[in-house]
């Protein structure tokens, strides 16, 4: 049994964050991560993020990634790293099973940051097994961390900001985004986004859902059908479209496995996309010393990310008897900012949601 | 649309025509659902299929999804050899 301080499951923009502040306040950090890189989702992110500077807007996502990375450079003493390593497993007796370069791991923590993110959502219609049926980080995986285009011709399933991005990075990667496709009357991310597409001379096909994968061993194309105000298809409005690739942007879902196995209460909040773990105002969940930031307590931007990172980690450190010197600044600062990030009509989901999630007790 | 080409889990080739079978049948949980059909018990250890499955439980019982429980979720969250495992629990002894 290895011994830890504190542990952080996710090397993303919230793990990343957390991890930082958590070590200037004088922690002793394990941040584990399954991938070869690190930075989470952000690493295939090529497009400039919006917001403001404290959230590192205009820059790069992948940038951002690098620059949260190289800001835990001077903690190289007090957070140790594991890349390529998955968390497997959590036991409510505080502890972890890692499996990592042909090992399994076990770790006792006394404190635990869940920043594990989300999964994508899936679409159930016919032939959807069908290679060239991909989901939207799988495309952005291929082709933005690894360069390799998954399709010439590629239908987009989802009006997202993800679906709306990812079209737009196919396109500057060379590929033909032959339509994009929307159950809902209207689309569901940023206008902005969507302008440039339509500007590129994209069909966007709201109130249409996917029916069909055409082909036998590879996508053909894809049969799309009109939907009523009750998402039924309409009959006899099927029509063909040809592509390479159909590309799933259907949102993304909270990773609540390992908060369940932990014994955490972890209610299904529609709005935070699925089920999240109820936080206290300290990002404390129902169990004792287990703190969750990121898309894993509910699915918003990589800006609120870092921000609640931020927060989690100021706050784990608390709770290990660390108390950071700025604590009561960065406190102030951080939720001042998630009140600006969350503000306006496109937070007001998000504030709903996050309602619902939250759990009044008393910090320690 | 035919059920029988849909597939809820592609880890486990779960079609939509099995999980409607068994809901005609009078399985109504994803835990009895699972046990017969092995669905969220491959590599992905229903991170892909689950959230599939409730919203056709619930269309089927007309509720809301929320009201559907998710699959239980237990370790391990991916595959282990069990040698890895065996050799880990020699090292503690």
């Amino acid at each position: 049994m290895i011994e830890k301080e504190l542990v952080i499951v996710g090397a993303g923009p919230a793990g990343l964050c957390a991890a930082r502040i958590a070590a200037e306040a004088g922690c002793r950090v394990l941040l584990i991560d399954r991938s070869p890189l690190l930075g989470g989702q952000l690493i295939k992110q090529t497009h400039k993020f919006f917001g403001s500077e404290q959230q590192r807007a205009k820059t790069r996502g992948f940038r951002i990634a690098e620059a949260l990375v190289a800001d835990l450079k001077p903690f190289g003493d007090t957070v140790e790293i594991w890349q390529e390593a998955t968390v497997v497993g959590a036991y409510p007796d505080s502890v972890l099973t890692v499996w990592t370069n042909g090992e399994y791991r076990k770790i006792h923590f006394q404190s635990l940051i869940l920043a594990v993110g989300a999964g994508e959502r899936s679409l159930a219609f016919e032939n959807n097994d069908l290679p060239g049926v991909y989901g939207a980080g799988a495309v952005q995986t291929l082709m933005n961390v690894y360069g390799v285009l998954p399709g010439k011709e590629v239908v987009m399933i989802g009006s997202g900001n993800i679906g709306l991005i990812v079209c737009y990075q196919l396109i500057q990667a060379g590929a033909v985004v032959k339509a994009l496709v929307e159950a809902a009357p209207k689309i569901g991310g940023y206008k902005v986004h969507a302008s440039k597409l339509r500007r590129l001379g994209v069909p966007i096909l709201t109130r249409t859902t996917v029916v069909r994968a055409l082909g036998d061993s590879a996508v053909k194309g894809v049969v799309l059908s009109g939907l009523d105000e009750n998402w039924n298809p309409i009959p006899g409005t099927e029509s063909e479209i040809a592509c390479d690739a159909v590309c799933v942007a259907v949102g993304l879902s909270p990773l609540y496995q390992l908060a369940w196995m932990l014994g955490a209460e972890i209610p299904y909040v529609g709005e935070l996309g699925g089920m999240v773990p109820l936080l206290d105002e300290n990002r404390q969940t129902t169990v004792s010393g287990v703190f969750a930031a990121g898309d894993a307590s509910g699915v918003e931007e990589a800006s609120s990310a870092m921000v609640g990172g931020r927060l989690a980690g100021l706050h784990a450190a608390r709770f290990l008897g660390h108390l950071h010197p700025d604590h009561t600044a960065i406190d102030t600062e951080c939720r001042a900012q998630l009140s600006s990030l969350r503000g306006g009509p496109f937070g007001a989901k998000i504030r709903a949601g996050l309602k619902k999630a939250e759990v009044k007790v008393h910090a320690r | 649309m035919n059920p029988e080409k849909i597939f809820l889990c592609r880890c486990e080739d779960v079609t939509l025509k099995q999980v409607r079978d068994l809901l005609d049948q009078g399985y109504t949980s994803p835990e009895e659902i699972k046990r017969i059909l092995r669905i969220g018990m491959g590599p992905c250890q229903g991170k892909t299929c689950g959230l599939l499955l409730q919203q056709e439980i619930a269309r089927y019982l007309k509720k809301r999804p929320e009201e559907i429980p998710l699959p239980h979720a237990r370790p391990l969250v991916a595959g282990v050899p069990l040698e890895a495992i065996a050799e880990a629990a020699d090292d503690e002894r």
